[in-house]
């Protein structure tokens, strides 16, 4: 009886592998399983503490309003695809302040304005240093912070037309 | 979804050509140059996931690497830069996973293989069957050829 | 038209795969004689439907037929000739036709090659070989057909990734899906006798051969695919701990331990319950490592295109393959008979060890492979497992089996005494002793050690010839009689365990090694390593497909000239991807390596290596595939091929 405990433990645990392959395929899927994304250490922290040229960490909070953060460059080609959604977030009402990452300041206003510029306010963080400190690892990444200055939401990529709804939600709470 | 991640990716991927650094970044200590290196070999590149972020050539690994040598410079040791790192990039970042409750499994790998490796082949072995007792006949032959 | 005679050929195959499972499975279960004799026929059959196909492929690419989807999203008109036949394997599509190529042609080999084997178990090996290959087959055909058509075809493809469009990597991955598949024999073989419900010896004997090759080109097909990142990605380094890199170690750890064990039930009937598990868990390592790379779960340079749909279709057939073995093994493998016994101290407790510590490290690298796949499915967390944690949990578990490597052959079978074999190392830990003393002038102190490991290795291999042919114990013309009269299998254990020996001095070596980063403009020279690094000059050059920088730099030593080495860095006109090309001057203990980045101001940023010990690392590789080869040639794995025998007798004569 233990023998065949012994020899039927290679097919458990090839069994228990499976399964759990399985689930992770299941959630490649759907995409709740994503080797490669590296998440957030500031969901439901107070945001970093930063300055830049253009707006500060302390202008953010002293909004008193949820505002949505966009990291975004002249030289970042998928988020040509989510200007149009930015511009349809500012004209349901939400806050969206800009963050031209590592990008130089006559660039960035030449793409502005031709994709157009759904920013409330526009800082520039030429250096990219600023980034770092809010663990970004590439651009467009995306984050609402709360009316008290907590960061409550992140999207690495180009913004889905489908996060408006979410966002104009969160915001308006 | 995944595609858009991909293009992204793939935007972000520096090509090798440069994945040489700048002179120019190296710390002018050889010795805390040494230890720069040492730690940056530690931490992951979050861009070209599978180099570290002193082999990558990412912009991302290259902006880290001078933040390394920053804080090296500034005397800070591996526990605090990595802390550091950590603090914003998560446990990702470790190429040597921390050792807490969720990875005692994992640094404890070698001893329970080889515990359980160890186990089988102990237990497993099989030992010669005692031979059957003599019949009555073998005995008295046995013990003539005692004798003689 | 091409391109459906081979998606016409791959559903023949597919034909014949069914046919080629069934019919013999069928027959060696009723001991239907006609039937077990239809196997090899129909295993030759399916083996040409296959090359067919991929003959097909590899013409469509040739003529740059941009019809097929599969050429024209991986080829271009301007790709050189030997890439577009090698690239018939470097795209997902093209790979999966090729391992369904390669498990064809085993079944072909078996046929050709194993008359010497019963009817039933001949049948019953070609059998099970068709069956995987009807699920792959099936696979290929439904979910990753390389024969879907494009219609209009493009004016011109989209190219291969410049990094594989290099010689390295066009041989990397036949030779390695040779080995992965080629374990699909030992399986084959493993579940033969499981159905059979009996093993001995011969079986033993049988299985060695089969496995020794699969193995050969595996250790091959890993070292080329190490030696090609080493010199193409610019890095200096060699081995990254990548999930990929790891999926390939995982079935040559077992492959190793399996081919150990097939000695022990060869020669004394003894582990052969463990020997089966061993060969289907090689197997069922091979296959996973195919899933895992294909299904987008790993995260790793090396993943193909990924498609959770395929992965879903892939654990299915793994599945049922791994599933389906394993229970056949719970059923089935006590009936494999009673074993032999042998003393803790003896050569089969030494092969005991050597398995023991195989697969412990083999278990390590799987546990840190996947760790992060479920520390992140169960704890919602993300963590990292890399070189950090793979060189410190490996090297204790490998340092005992480098020393025991040395121990184990001279050891007798079934009862032996340690004492006796020790101290006929004596003079080999003289010598590793020495070289210790003298690397640790040169080096830190755990690379010391692993040299005087490294030799203690390789001296061991020799120690056992030696012991052979009783030298200086006898007179030495007898000595050398001995050594010509020495099987070949001997020959291949020295070179396959001194091979390791010098892989392991290599990797030694290299933790020495020094780089430096520096800005050099034309005409300037720079120092490292005792060398005179020279930037004499920077010109534009062009390939097949892209256009090149090349700086061109004298190496000198005391004012004379050791080499010029000429870095690229290319840019591709297609896929708008730039690749360095770095160069290197071997002479076999150290590696000077350059490679170009930016250009700035009239100055290049160089990067400048001095690997110490470097091809040390891959020339092990090949002594130990050597050695393979070695025991492969050995006549006495021949025993059944009566004619050739006689004429190798008449020549010794």
């Amino acid at each position: 009886m233990n023998r065949r405990l012994l020899l039927g433990a290679p097919l458990g645990i090839a069994l228990l592998g499976g399964g759990a392959f399985y689930a992770m395929l299941k959630g490649l899927a759907k995409g709740t399983f994503d080797p490669r994304g590296v998440p957030s250490q500031l969901i439901d922290k107070p945001l970093p503490a930063f300055t830049l040229p253009g707006f500060s960490h302390a202008d953010v909070v002293a909004e008193k309003k949820p505002v949505v953060i966009n990291f975004f460059a002249s030289w970042c080609v998928p988020c040509v695809e989510e200007a149009a959604t930015l511009m349809t977030l500012r004209q349901r009402g939400v806050s969206v302040w800009g963050i031209a990452y590592k990008d130089k300041d006559p660039q960035t206003d030449l793409y502005l304005s031709r994709h157009g510029n759904p920013y409330a306010r526009l800082a520039h963080d030429n250096e990219g240093r600023v980034a770092i400190d809010w663990g970004v690892t590439g651009v467009p990444e995306t984050y609402l912070i709360d009316a008290q200055g907590i960061v409550r939401w992140r999207f690495v990529g180009p913004l889905p037309d489908a996060a408006v709804a979410e966002l104009v939600k969160m915001a308006s709470v | 979804m995944i595609r858009i991640l991909a293009l992204l990716a793939a935007l972000l991927l520096v090509a090798p050509a440069w994945a040489i650094s700048d002179p120019a970044e190296a710390l002018p200590d050889p010795a805390q140059e040494a230890r720069a290196v040492q730690i940056g070999q530690q931490l992951r590149c979050l861009v070209c996931q599978n180099e570290s972020i002193e082999d990558s050539g990412a912009d991302l690994a290259r902006d880290l690497r001078k933040i390394v040598r920053q804080h090296v410079a500034a005397g800070e040791n591996e526990a605090q830069i990595t802390q550091w790192m950590v603090a914003r990039y998560g446990d990702f970042v470790r190429l040597r996973p921390p050792v807490n409750w969720m990875t005692s499994l994992l640094w404890a790998s070698p001893v329970i293989a080889l515990l359980v490796g160890g186990g089988l082949a102990l237990g497993l072995r099989r030992r010669s069957p005692p031979p059957p007792p003599l019949s009555d006949e073998e005995q008295r032959r046995l013990a003539r050829l005692m004798e003689s | 038209m091409i391109a459906e005679l081979g998606h016409f050929a791959l559903a023949l195959g597919i034909a014949f795969a069914f046919a080629q499972a069934f019919l013999p499975l069928w027959g060696a279960w009723r001991g239907d004689i006609r039937l077990m004799q239809v196997a090899p026929a129909l295993a030759l059959g399916h083996a040409m439907a296959l090359l067919t196909s991929f003959g097909c492929l590899i013409w469509a690419s040739v003529t740059d037929d941009f019809s097929v989807l599969n050429v024209a999203e991986n080829s271009h008109t301007l790709k050189p000739l030997l890439y577009k036949i090698t690239g018939a394997w470097g795209s997902h599509e093209g790979s999966i036709l090729f391992w369904c190529l390669i498990l064809a042609l085993c079944g072909g080999a078996v046929a050709l090659f194993g008359r010497n084997l019963p009817m039933g178990l001949r049948a019953r090996v070609i059998g099970i070989l068709a069956l995987s290959a009807c699920g792959f087959e099936l696979f290929a055909l439904l979910e990753s057909d390389p024969f879907l058509r494009l219609w209009p075809p493009p004016a011109n493809g989209q190219d291969m990734n410049p990094l594989l469009q290099d010689p390295g990597l066009a041989f990397h991955p036949p030779m390695l899906y040779a080995g992965y598949v080629g374990f699909a024999i030992p399986f084959a073989f493993a579940v033969a006798a499981l159905l059979e419900g009996r093993m001995d010896a011969a079986w033993g004997r049988w299985v060695r051969p089969w496995t020794l090759a699969a193995w050969c080109c595996l250790t091959g097909g890993i070292a080329l695919g190490s030696w090609w990142s080493y010199y193409v990605l610019g890095w200096g380094g060699f081995w990254f701990w990548d999930p990929v890199e790891n999926a390939s170690l995982m079935p040559w750890l077992t492959g190793t331990a399996l081919l150990h064990c097939a000695i022990v039930v060869e020669k004394r009937e003894a582990l052969k319950i463990w020997t089966v598990l061993l060969a289907i868990g090689t197997f069922a390592f091979s296959l996973s490592g195919t899933f895992l790379v294909r299904s987008g779960i790993l995260n790793s340079v090396h993943s193909f295109a990924n498609d959770p749909a395929r992965g879903v279709f892939i654990l299915a057939l793994l599945g049922i393959v791994i599933g389906g073995s394993l229970l056949l093994f719970v059923i089935r493998a006590p009936l494999l008979g009673a074993s032999g016994v042998f003393a803790p101290v003896s050569r089969e407790g030494a092969l005991v060890l050597n398995n023991i510590l195989l697969c412990a490290i083999c278990a390590v690298v799987v546990t840190g492979t996947t760790y992060p796949l479920f520390a992140d499915l169960l704890f919602q967390t993300k963590i990292s497992v890399g070189p950090p944690f793979f060189n410190a949990t490996i090297l204790p578990l490998a340092a005992p089996l480098f020393i025991a490597m040395a121990i184990g052959p001279l050891m007798a079978w079934k009862r032996a005494a340690l004492v006796p074999a020790l101290l006929k190392l004596w003079w080999v830990a003289l010598v590793a002793l020495v070289v210790g003393i003298v690397a640790a002038f040169g080096m830190d102190a755990l690379p010391a050690l692993f040299m005087a490991a490294a030799a203690w290795m390789i001296g061991g291999a020799i120690c056992d010839i030696v012991e052979r042919i009783r030298l200086f114990r006898i007179p030495v013309s007898h000595s050398f009689s001995r050594l010509f009269g020495l099987p070949l299998q001997v020959f291949g254990t020295t070179l396959g365990h001194a091979g390791m020996g010098v892989t392991v001095a290599g990797i030694a070596g290299m933790s020495m090694a020094v780089q430096e980063v520096v800005l050099v403009h034309v005409g300037e020279t720079t120092h490292l390593a005792g060398y005179d690094w020279k930037l004499e000059e920077m010109h534009d050059a062009s390939g097949p497909n892209y256009n090149a920088r090349v700086a061109t730099i004298t190496v000198s030593k005391d004012g004379r000239i050791v080499t010029v080495l000429a870095p690229e860095r290319r840019a591709f006109t297609t896929q708008s991807m730039t690749t360095t090309e770095a160069k290197i001057h071997t002479n076999v203990l150290r590696d000077l390596y350059a490679v170009l980045g930016e250009e700035r101001d009239g100055a290049a940023v160089l990067r400048l290596h001095d690997n110490t010990m470097a091809p040390l690392i891959w020339l092990g590789a090949l002594v130990m595939a050597l050695g393979g080869f070695c025991s492969l040639a050995d006549r006495r794995l021949r025993v059944a091929a009566p004619a050739r025998a006689v004429v190798l007798g008449a020549k010794r004569a």
